[in-house]
């Protein structure tokens, strides 16, 4: 059992989950959540994400550990008494209410007097921008406004903790990124605490405060969009974060917090992550933009020989396809600029890199 | 003249027009016994058949006179005054059972749910003549023969399949998502069930409280096997009306009947669809 912080609002102490008293679908999921936070779970499907999210809503019990919010066991609490607003990914709006009847139902089950529940509606109704739909159906809104209905339900309340299972997901990619902005305003201005569930990596970099990344029902690394993609814990966040390319070696010598690695285009040095020693095989990991082509004015410090195999143009960059004498693709992203090179196929080329931006990952 | 498609050969096109008059002479034949009945009811003499001054539309040959004896008749009144509260009365308790069943029956956690359908359906598939014999057993043990409580708790068991099975129809398009959204903001399990639910359910609940009326009310087999003459609904009343003493008042009745299950089919279409929209949000 970890110290707990004073600032703590939410808290999971090894909280494990499983359906079928044989295999876990959460084994043991610790986070403490700071009030005001933007958390994000990211995983993919089947990871145990929405799992966690289920068991904090209370529609899901715990097999065992606890869940705590500002210090108070929840484990116990129906769900209808947790206080917890939820914005859901196909929107759950009720069909027979209108939008504003939708907005009202939380107070009206919390008894709130009729004026105020009024004031309230149109309060919220103004937030989301949609002060002359409170009169329509959901029927008749579109996607990205049927969600902002849902998103003001879930916040109508005034609820500390606001839960959202892929809320995006169904829209599409324009008006995605118009929620995403518009979620993080509504955050930033209310202040309330969020757990965001979803699998779209570019959603989770973009709006969380700090995201765990799932795998196979284990947190694999809990930390801040720019910490996870720079120095991913592991192999699996380093490859699912972002794009990668892996290059396999063997670990020479291990200094301080680098390491030298012989791979079959020569010796490498790295960073090193948890659990590398000298004599394992390992991967290295050097994110596309990461690399670039000699010759080059950016600083280096590792080179990689390689054969050119094809390039595809993209628009704003262009991506390299080389191969390793050993057959590995490796991938190098180039903003499409002056210096975007050409090559003749199968030519020869060097790639360069900067210890910081190689790591080298046991393989288990 | 219609215009075919070029490739049609002669004999698509008398398959064509063969369909229309085919498909036009089963709604006849279904239709007419139904329809012939309705003039025949007017008929001033005491025959089952158009009399001449009836075909050659004489006015004096038409009258309200069997609609009078009913009127006339204690026995029709309360033949009448029986089916509307027996139907009434088993229609509701079915659509509340029914129902009940249905949301049970849908929840994914509901153990022998094969089986447990079966059974409740079972009252749909077994001859009713077995049941009206089992009941009537079964009811002897309790006084409960020649009762209204043993009448219509019966009739109710013949109205919940059909509760059931068009209740479970519009649950199977429920968002369970929407139950758990009322959980979430705030409303106990009860009241999202009255709030959101039953709303959403209603077109199917009304339809199966519908079907469990009219099985009710044109049902005969369990009223001769359990209902005393203090119990007489409207077809039983026809039945024996039919044996006793033949005249067209029974054509008057019937005619009353289509009238008003037409009506009734209309109003509760009507009311469904009303519902159904608001369910659909649209």
């Amino acid at each position: 059992m970890n110290e707990i912080r004073p600032d703590t609002f939410l808290r999971f102490d090894n909280v494990k989950k499983s359906y079928d008293q044989k295999s876990l679908v959460v084994k043991g999921f610790d986070i403490d959540v700071k009030e005001g936070e933007f958390i994000t779970l990211l995983g993919p499907s089947g990871s145990g994400k929405t799992t966690v999210l289920m068991m904090l809503a209370g529609f899901e019990s715990v097999t065992s550990g606890n869940i705590a919010i500002e210090g108070k066991s929840i484990n116990k609490t129906a769900p209808n008494k947790r206080n917890i607003g939820m914005v859901f990914q196909n929107y759950a709006l009720f069909p027979h209410m209108s939008v504003a009847e939708n907005l009202a139902y939380p107070l009206t089950v919390r008894k709130l007097p009729k004026g105020e529940i009024n004031d309230r509606v149109a309060k919220y109704l103004k937030l989301v921008e949609l002060s002359n739909f409170g009169d329509r159906r959901p029927g008749q809104l579109s996607g990205g406004q049927k969600q902002r209905v849902a998103l003001a339900r879930a916040m109508i309340f005034e609820p500390a903790l606001i839960l959202m299972d892929e809320p995006l997901g169904a829209l599409d990619k324009n008006l995605r990124e118009q929620m995403q902005f518009e979620i993080t305003r509504l955050h930033k201005k209310l202040g309330f605490t969020v757990i965001y569930v979803t699998h779209d990596q570019t959603e989770a970099l973009s709006m969380s405060d700090r995201i765990a990344v799932f795998n196979d029902g284990v947190v694999q690394q809990c930390a801040p969009p720019s910490e996870l993609y720079e120095r991913p814990i592991n192999a699996f966040v380093a490859d699912f974060i972002g794009e990668n390319n892996f290059v396999l070696g063997k670990v020479v010598s291990i200094e301080g917090c680098t390491a030298k690695v012989k791979t079959d285009t020569g010796t490498i040095t790295t960073q090193t992550a948890a659990g590398l020693a000298v004599g394992n095989a390992c991967k290295v990991s050097i994110r596309p933009e990461k690399l670039f082509i000699h010759p080059t004015t950016h600083a280096h410090e590792n080179s990689l020989d390689v054969t050119f195999n094809t390039r595809i143009y993209v628009g704003d960059f262009i991506r390299y396809y080389f191969k390793l004498p050993n057959g590995t693709d490796v991938v190098v992203k180039v903003l499409n600029d002056l210096s975007a090179p050409e090559f003749d196929d199968g030519a020869s080329a060097k790639l360069l890199s900067l210890i910081k931006n190689c790591i080298a990952f046991p393989i288990s | 003249m219609k215009r075919f498609p070029e490739y049609y050969t002669f004999w698509n096109i008398i398959g064509h027009y063969g369909l229309r008059v085919t498909a036009f002479l089963v709604l006849v034949f279904l239709m007419l016994p139904i329809l012939i009945i309705m003039p025949l009811s007017f008929n001033s003499q005491p025959f089952f058949t158009f009399t001449e001054g009836m075909l050659s539309l004489d006015p004096e040959a038409y009258s309200m006179r069997w609609y009078q004896e009913i009127i006339d008749d204690s026995n029709w009144l309360l033949a009448i005054r029986n089916s509307f509260i027996v139907g009434t009365i088993a229609a509701f308790i079915a659509t509340v059972l029914g129902t009940l069943a249905a949301v049970g029956l849908s929840s994914q956690w509901m153990p022998y749910k094969r089986l447990i359908t079966a059974i409740l359906l079972s009252p749909m598939i077994v001859p009713l003549i077995i049941i009206a014999a089992g009941m009537f057993f079964f009811y002897t043990q309790f006084n409960l023969v020649g009762t209204f409580t043993g009448l219509i708790i019966a009739h109710a068991a013949l109205g919940v399949p059909f509760v059931i099975i068009t209740v479970t129809a519009t649950l199977s398009g429920f968002d369970r998502a929407l139950f758990v959204a009322g959980l979430s903001l705030g409303a106990s399990p009860v009241k999202v069930f009255w709030d959101v639910v039953i709303p959403l359910i209603r077109p199917g609940v009304i339809s199966g409280g519908l079907f469990a009326f009219v099985t009710s009310f044109d049902e005969v087999v369990l009223v001769l096997f359990l209902a005393g003459p203090e119990q007489r609904t409207i077809p039983r009343q026809m039945f024996s009306g039919l044996r006793e003493q033949i005249n067209p008042t029974i054509l008057a009745v019937a005619t009353l009947l289509i009238v008003l299950s037409a009506a009734l089919l209309f109003t509760l279409e009507a009311l469904r669809r009303r519902s159904a929209r608001i369910a659909s949000g649209e």
